[in-house]
């Protein structure tokens, strides 16, 4: 088992009311899992993700990463968690626009404390893993959105994490580009990463393996008649 | 840490104008005080270069009376119990570790007394030589001759002048040979010395120092032998030594002080030997010098808190600009700690590159002053690398309120912005 969250509650509390974001989600996932978490902006799912991410932490409830309680850890540990066991791709790319791809592809391994040969190196390897060869030392601005994701997802697995946890990767992207980045998550997949991805397009949801609904902060496990509703309304492949 | 001043470096050069401006203020403060460093540092050189300029670091250990020097200028003014220098004496002063060369003398200011044909000169140093004299205290002859060891062994009335005194007294005529009148005793001038520096300014030597405070009108030199007949016989003698380096300069002074003191009968007497300190005038002056300057460094010194405060704002600024970058660090594990590193490394190298641009333009400034006004300066490289991490320092301490804003940042409030 990869990740396990168990009863999570998260509210939001301000100085005048308490705004309950998450209700008792529980949500298991294990290695080697695509799972897609769907629903309108508000339902709570970025907060989900943030939890999942060692970003934020629960009001309520445990949460376990490679059987590892991770909600006893300090801040400390828990960036260490975000290094090696997590890799994160978010809508607008979040690439540092003044360095190069190669830079911010390597940009974690400087964290790491990776040796500046060895850095290139991996740098390397993963933008060429991603099909940017050629383009390594772009400046993000000379990049098109599809490339510039493509390197944010090179950078999110440059350190070899187990999971990758997408935040609307396909948000900024064009449908051809969109298209070509869900092959490149099914290839990560089948190369064996687990991936726990949020979107709100239902085409984007339907390349995943399994897919959760959530809504007002409620978890619910879509059933296959919801899928195969789905698919008959042509969601794949828009 | 390279990582972090190579993006320092990216950061500054992104931002060129904005980071100069910045710089900017600490620029200014390190460049005031490197220049006004500098001139300290060429005053204290040039007092320094003037007393081993002088090179022959001879120190005068001469009569005093409550801190002045004592002055014979007739027979009631010889003090009593004071010896003449024995022979003895001076080979215990020549034995002294750190000196080379010991002469004694006799001197007197005169007031009035000397003449040649209708002139007469007044306000004059008189000094009773020995043979090693000249060489000792660095005189050169310009003309004549020196003293030979018959004119000592004869009582000969043989004088040699300065070019003060020859300049005074002849008018530009050549005095050799000429017969000037001393106390009623003529005298036949037989040489013209010079002191063997050429050197300008103010102090040059011992003799230079002495003149210029008694303000004579030059120096008549007589064979010691030759004293008592226009003066008097046993009249107490000053001492001239001739240290082994400068530093050795105070030490052979006051060695050579005591072994002479220890010599005066009269021990209730007011009148001593002591050394000339001139080490001690030079540091007295550049301390006075240094006490002065001290005052505008301090204001220099605001300029740059004022220059530090500036790199604290722009810092501010950039933490706010670059949100999305702490963000997204943070988010793919940077710590704090990297955070803080990071940006406490940008402005380190800022104020630090403020501050070697500081030291440049500080170093260019007092040429431009030397070039003005021939105030001499002198490159000071223990202050300038002081500067150098004194500014550094401003980046560290100004940096750190900016560098902890950015390092406490929330990831997640810090992606969401835009």
């Amino acid at each position: 088992m990869v990740l396990k969250l168990d009863h999570i509650d998260k509210d939001y509390i301000t100085p005048k009311l308490i705004v309950p974001v998450l209700h008792d989600v529980t949500l298991h996932v294990e290695e080697g899992e695509y799972v897609a978490i769907m629903g309108p902006s508000g339902s709570g799912k970025s907060t989900l993700m943030n939890i999942i991410g060692c970003l934020d932490r629960p009001t309520k409830g445990t949460y376990e990463l490679n059987g590892e309680n991770v909600l006893n850890k300090n801040d400390r540990d828990m960036a260490a968690i975000r290094l090696n066991n997590l890799g994160f791709v978010f809508q607008n790319f979040q690439l540092l626009s003044r360095q190069s791809a190669l830079d911010n592809v390597a940009l974690p391994l400087v964290y790491a404390g990776v040796r500046k040969r060895e850095r290139i190196k991996r740098a390397k390897a993963a933008l060429t893993r991603v099909g940017l060869q050629d383009r390594m030392s772009f400046t993000p601005a000379q990049l098109s959105g599809g490339q510039k994701q493509r390197v944010a997802i090179a950078r999110a697995m440059v350190n070899n994490p187990r999971l990758l946890l997408a935040d609307e990767p396909t948000g900024a992207l064009d449908s051809r580009s969109s298209t070509a980045l869900m092959q490149l998550f099914e290839e990560l997949n089948q190369e064996g990463v687990t991936i726990v991805m949020i979107t709100h397009a239902p085409e984007i949801a339907s390349y995943a393996k399994r897919v959760c609904n959530i809504f007002d902060g409620v978890l619910t496990e879509r059933t296959d008649s919801d899928r195969t509703r789905i698919e008959a309304a042509g969601g794949k492949g828009l | 840490m390279i990582e972090n001043i190579r993006l320092a470096f990216q950061g500054i050069w992104s931002h060129k104008m904005r980071s100069f401006l910045t710089m900017l203020g600490i620029i200014i403060g390190i460049a005031s005080i490197i220049a006004i460093v500098s001139t300290i540092q060429g005053t204290n050189n040039a007092l320094k270069e003037q007393l081993v300029g002088s090179g022959n670091n001879t120190v005068n250990v001469s009569l005093t009376q409550g801190g002045e020097d004592y002055q014979i200028y007739d027979s009631s003014s010889i003090p009593s119990g004071i010896p003449v220098i024995s022979e003895d004496t001076r080979q215990r002063i020549l034995a002294l570790d750190n000196v080379e060369k010991v002469t004694s003398y006799n001197i007197r200011f005169v007031s009035e007394g000397v003449y040649y044909r209708d002139q007469s000169l007044s306000e004059f140093n008189i000094y009773g030589i020995d043979m090693d004299y000249f060489d000792t205290v660095s005189y050169s002859l310009k003309t004549g001759r020196e003293f030979l060891q018959e004119d000592f062994d004869e009582y000969r009335r043989v004088i040699i002048v300065d070019q003060t005194a020859s300049d005074n007294l002849f008018q530009g005529a050549n005095p050799l040979g000429r017969t000037v009148e001393i106390n009623n005793q003529p005298f036949t001038v037989v040489g013209v010395v010079y002191k063997s520096s050429t050197y300008e300014p103010n102090i040059e030597n011992v003799d230079d120092y002495l003149t210029n405070a008694s303000g004579s009108n030059g120096i008549f030199f007589m064979p010691k032998k030759t004293w008592p007949i226009v003066f008097q016989y046993d009249e107490p003698e000053n001492v001239v030594v001739k240290a082994t380096s400068t530093e050795e300069m105070t030490k052979a002074g006051q060695k050579t002080a005591t072994i002479l003191n220890e010599t005066i009968t009269n021990k209730n007497s007011s009148v001593t030997y002591s050394a000339e300190d001139l080490l001690g005038i030079v540091k007295k002056q550049q301390d006075l010098a240094n006490a002065s300057n001290m005052q505008l460094i301090w204001i220099a010194g605001i300029s740059l808190l004022v220059g530090g405060i500036g790199v604290m704002n722009i810092m501010l600024v950039s933490v706010t600009e670059r949100t999305n970058e702490i963000g997204l660090k943070k988010a793919i594990g940077a710590r704090k700690s990297a955070i803080l590193w990071q940006f406490l490394t940008e402005a380190a190298v800022l104020t630090s590159l403020g501050g070697i641009l500081g030291v440049g333009s500080g170093i260019a400034m007092s040429q431009v002053i030397h070039r003005f006004t021939g105030i001499l300066v002198g490159i000071n490289w223990p202050a300038a690398i002081i500067a150098v991490l004194f500014s550094m320092g401003i980046g560290i301490v100004f940096g750190l309120l900016p560098s902890m804003q950015a390092s406490n940042l929330d990831p997640i409030e810090a992606l969401r912005r835009e």
